[in-house]
């Protein structure tokens, strides 16, 4: 008997509904850390690609997929790590740039440093520190609304 | 020496110079100057425990004993670490753990340079990961090293006694030995000493900028390659080790 699978696209779907646990306004696929998924006969393969080596939220990631899979009936799952080609902030989706941008942080820029204030529009801006409260994050502050904000790293 | 006898020393070599790193960066939490300098070091020492991971990871598969990460980190003595010894340096002030961090970022990322076109695919992506991390490392202690050295009497003074103190645990980082003869031979790794002078002119053209004079030393410290440490290793241990060595195979 060939039991229905759920097709890929559906799979993707669901998991664009997995938020972020650090930054819950954008979800792991906006995040660009999905990197394949496939049936291998009736088991179901996700690939994971960590963001920073180091980062914290890494196993929890893992564990919000695995939930999210198995409350949509997925019985045989499994993830993979995927570490080649590293991640990139270009694998950010634009939906996830502009959810970023309206939740106060600033998306990565090639140049290096955030465009404009996410606040008041400025590019009247200051860097506070090369880094920030999660590893993909920087401190910035606007100089004409003296707002400090997040700056999402572009590496 | 087999090939994956030299790459098991080589990747412990490379997960220790990043653990026992991320341990001392990580003495600073709480600590640092300012709350930025503080998050700064915590994320650097974090993203350092990440690259050991994956090292060690890879060490224990290269080993083939079913050691995990965990393992090798948790339940090996100092004279079984590989680390250089310039990365078991205390920290002294912000300045020196500064500095001791520009040297070794130096170093690494060139190593991780090429190591990228390593003929070991699961070294080379390793690599590609890491070297991402670690050229934004570079660029922070970098212009630390600048700002600082640059910076006021007091400043100046203080990283040049650093610079004087840590020059001489350099030189480690150049020495070759069968390890790397072995994983040269087969394009795994390059030799020690084929880094030597793209660092010097990378860490002089920084150190210039900083106004800081170079040692006239060619004293080397070494042995922390092939297990041969200072008395600050077994307290980094001590500390680190800790909650495995008193509740083995402790989990949570």
């Amino acid at each position: 008997m060939v039991s229905a699978l759920p097709s890929i696209d559906t799979v993707w779907e669901w998991l664009d509904a997995v938020p972020d646990p650090e930054i819950p306004v954008i979800s792991l696929v906006d995040l660009g850390i999905i990197r394949g998924v496939v049936w291998e006969d009736d088991k179901l393969i996700v690939n994971v690609t960590p963001t920073y080596s180091g980062c914290p939220a890494t196993s929890i990631i893992n564990l919000d997929i695995e939930t999210a899979l198995r409350g949509k009936g997925i019985k045989k799952l499994e993830l993979k790590r995927q570490l080649s080609p590293p991640w990139t902030t270009d694998w950010l989706s634009k939906k996830g740039r502009k959810a970023l941008e309206e939740y106060g942080i600033a998306p990565p820029q090639p140049a290096g440093g955030p465009a404009k204030c996410p606040q008041c529009g400025s590019d009247n801006l200051s860097r506070i520190s090369q880094f920030g409260s999660t590893p993909c994050k920087a401190q910035w502050r606007c100089d004409d609304c003296l707002e400090p904000f997040d700056y999402f790293k572009c590496i | 020496m087999t090939r994956n006898e030299a790459l098991f020393q080589f990747l412990l070599r490379l997960g220790d110079n990043t653990g026992i790193l991320s341990h001392r960066v990580s003495e600073w939490i709480g600590h640092a100057p300012v709350l930025e300098e503080d998050i700064a070091l915590a994320n650097t020492a974090l993203d350092l425990i990440g690259q050991t991971t994956f090292w060690l990871e890879l060490a224990g598969e290269v080993e083939g004993k079913g050691r995990t990460a965990d393992n090798l980190a948790y339940l090996r003595d100092a004279w079984d670490y590989r680390n250089l010894l310039l990365v078991e340096r205390p920290n002294g002030d912000f300045g020196k753990t500064m500095m001791r961090q520009f040297l070794f970022d130096a170093w690494q990322s060139l190593m991780l340079g090429k190591l990228l076109t390593s003929t070991d695919p699961r070294v080379a992506e390793i690599a590609a990961k890491a070297s991402k991390e670690v050229a934004y490392h570079l660029e922070r202690s970098a212009d630390t090293v600048v700002g600082l050295g640059d910076g006021t009497d007091e400043s100046h003074n203080r990283m040049q006694a650093a610079l004087d103190d840590l020059w001489d645990y350099t030189g480690e980082m150049f020495i070759s030995d069968e390890v790397d003869e072995v994983l040269a031979a087969a394009n795994i790794a390059p030799k020690a000493a084929s880094l030597k002078t793209e660092w010097e002119e990378l860490v002089g053209h920084i150190l210039r900028d900083a106004t800081l004079t170079i040692p006239d030393s060619s004293y080397t410290h070494k042995g922390g390659k092939s297990g041969v440490h200072t008395e600050h290793l077994g307290f980094i241990l001590a500390d680190m080790q800790f909650l495995q060595r008193a509740y083995p195979g402790a989990t949570w």
